[in-house]
């Protein structure tokens, strides 16, 4: 049992740090802690694709002649796609969390859907 | 030049993303010129390539000449092909029916930039439709999806804005689902091209490893078509959109997270990995049926015409994941047809919205009153199109609906016929408020000019005629239902052979 925890270390502190990402991106309401959140839930996939590649006793897939075992570089690579792609994400979400901190004046979420939902009723009284 | 179709006709458009804002730099139209340009190109390669797939079979196409599973293989056949075509040729139409519609709904600085990302947008989706490899699938999906919150952010009210942040979280959510799901297939198989891993999954159909990884796609491209338990991004983002994001969303993204579903289920895995294996279909046929309903009941309850038909189209997502979950070719065909089918009728309906709030600002159903004379031809599309979600025959949506139907009794599951009549009913039900405000409620005296101002007429002839083109092609796709069902069943019987 202590085996199977200890072995595979690696992948338990991905779980763990997934699931503390998820639960700050559902749970947490200012919208900056659901974007942190958001980073370390897609950091957590990154290092479970880095620790897969990892080969016993292997180098850095770069030619030398002492390597006898290489470590896979796809996932390596794969994963040098996936960050980029959380990077943008993040410019995205931070640059629209800019526009709606100017247009509401605030970042907490459950503030922000009281507003939407005053406005609401508002229109709907206009219309009848 | 045609060997290289299979690329090109990815390629056109995502080069237009970044030659948009050079050219319209200046002035915006330049940039709509290039838009409209490329992907009237990018339809008529696909055109091709469908002609192609049709006569001569399965095309692969080596990107860089390396071969797969070493490089990527971009693979056509009857599925693809029919859905590629079915994008490119929607992009089209919105990209005509944008200019008009765009200029008035955003501000002039902002229409070079929407045009951009309206060609990365496209470009996400028909590289996800070509591709055969599964890690491009994840590459493209992103690209849609960051292209798809920036459409989304551009809407004119603030809502907007928060719309699209709860879709850029759960998208987020659901492409990281596939991207862990890719990355156990790859742990457990060593390969990420689909033909490859279609021949080495079958071995390892017992671990555990593959079961995680099915079950992160499936949730994940879930959260993407927007099935009902978790369809929350939905409704607002389709409601505070700009006209056009709305209709070119609703019209191919969910459809084409349906068809990356049909992909992993039936091509990455095989048909009887979930007969066997797992019982997905059991638990995808009762969501699909809730779905179905439940859109459809909360439909009815809408007061605005774009919410209505947001929570209309989780309904009809419900169609196309049930002909999925059926597992048999009639269904199947069924649901190939649907994408199809759904979105010609949804386009249709969202450009008919589009064109209203051109003219009048209004998309409160209420407010619809006397505008069957003010705009004959706009509301003509409309009815033609809503007669069609209902079901009536003549109109696609009788066709994949009398498919789902046979394919439910082909199944053995006659009580799923009674959810198909009663969301049709309640389809009845939700259109027909509305067609009786634009036909037949006479406006109250007192605040008749106020609701309707005169001097309303038609929509520009720029934006009448891709709404009328899509609502025409639903009875067209009616009536000769041969042409589509044909293709759609050459992908039914290739998928679950």
């Amino acid at each position: 049992m202590i085996e199977f925890i200890l072995g595979k270390y690696n992948y338990w502190i991905c779980i763990a740090l997934m699931m503390v990402g998820f639960y700050g991106m559902i749970a947490k309401e200012n919208l900056i802690k659901k974007i942190i959140g958001m980073n370390i839930f897609q950091t957590a996939v990154f290092l479970f694709y880095i620790s897969m590649s990892k080969v016993h006793g292997g180098t850095a897939p770069i030619e030398w002649h002492h390597a006898v075992v290489y470590d896979n570089p796809l996932p390596h690579v794969l994963i040098l796609t996936a960050i980029v792609v959380g990077v943008s994400t993040t410019a995205v979400a931070l640059a629209l969390v800019i526009q709606i901190y100017q247009k509401y004046g605030t970042i907490e979420e459950n503030r922000i859907l009281e507003l939407n939902r005053i406005e609401e009723e508002k229109n709907l009284e206009m219309n009848g | 030049m045609i060997a290289h179709f299979p690329i090109l006709v990815i390629v056109v458009v995502l080069l237009a993303a970044p030659i948009v804002p050079l050219v319209g730099r200046k002035n915006w139209v330049f940039g709509w010129y290039v838009a409209t340009g490329a992907t009237l190109l990018s339809f008529l390669m696909s055109l091709s390539l469908l002609n192609t797939v049709l006569t001569d079979g399965r095309i692969s196409y080596w990107l860089g000449n390396w071969e797969p599973p070493f490089g990527i293989e971009y693979v056509y056949d009857p599925l693809n092909a029919f859905v590629l075509v079915l994008v490119s040729f929607l992009a089209f139409m919105v990209a005509v029916y944008a200019r008009k519609s765009l200029e008035a709904e955003l501000q002039p600085d902002r229409l070079t930039p929407f045009y951009s990302m309206y060609m990365l947008f496209v470009a996400g989706l028909m590289g996800m439709v070509a591709t055969g490899d599964l890690f491009n699938v994840y590459v493209f999906l992103e690209i849609t999806s960051l292209a798809g919150y920036c459409l989304i952010a551009v809407g004119q009210k603030r809502e907007a804005l928060m719309a699209s942040f709860t879709y850029l979280i759960l998208g987020t959510i659901a492409a990281t689902f596939v991207l862990l799901g890719i990355g156990y297939l790859y742990m457990a198989t060593g390969t990420l091209n689909m033909a490859d891993l279609a021949q080495r999954l079958p071995d390892l159909y017992q671990s555990k490893v593959v079961l995680t990884a099915f079950a992160f796609f499936t949730v994940g491209l879930s959260i993407k078509i927007a099935l009902f338990p978790l369809h929350n991004w939905l409704p607002n983002a389709y409601t505070y959109a700009p006209s056009v994001t709305s209709t070119i969303m609703a019209a191919t993204a969910t459809k084409v997270g349906a068809y990356a579903l049909i992909r992993v289920m039936f091509t990455v895995f095989q048909p009887d990995f979930e007969v066997t294996v797992v019982h997905v279909t059991q638990v995808l046929i009762f969501v699909s049926s809730v779905a179905i309903l439940a859109g459809s009941i909360i439909a009815v309850a809408q007061t605005d015409i774009r919410k209505m038909l947001a929570y209309s189209s989780i309904g009809q997502i419900g169609y196309i994941t049930l002909g999925i979950a059926l597992m048999n070719e009639i269904a199947m065909t069924g649901s190939v047809v649907h994408i199809l089918n759904h979105a010609l009728m949804k386009g249709s309906l969202f450009l008919v919205v589009g064109a209203i709030v051109y003219k009048t600002g209004i998309t409160h159903i209420n407010d619809f009153i006397g505008l069957g004379k003010k705009m004959p031809v706009t509301m003509a599309a409309f009815t033609i199109a809503a007669l069609s979600m209902i079901g009536v025959p003549l109109t696609v949506g009788f066709v994949s609906k009398w498919y789902l139907a046979i394919g439910s009794l082909d199944a053995g599951m006659w009580y799923l016929i009674p959810v198909i009549l009663l969301s049709s009913l309640l389809t009845a039900v939700y259109f027909w408020r509305v067609i009786d405000n634009i036909y037949f409620k006479k406006p109250e005296k007192e605040n008749a000019d106020e609701q309707t101002p005169p001097g309303i007429s038609e929509a520009p002839a720029l934006m009448l005629v891709p709404t009328f083109a899509l609502a025409a092609l639903c009875v067209v796709f009616g009536i000769f239902a041969s042409v589509p069902v044909s293709i759609a069943e050459k992908a039914a019987v290739m998928l679950l052979r």
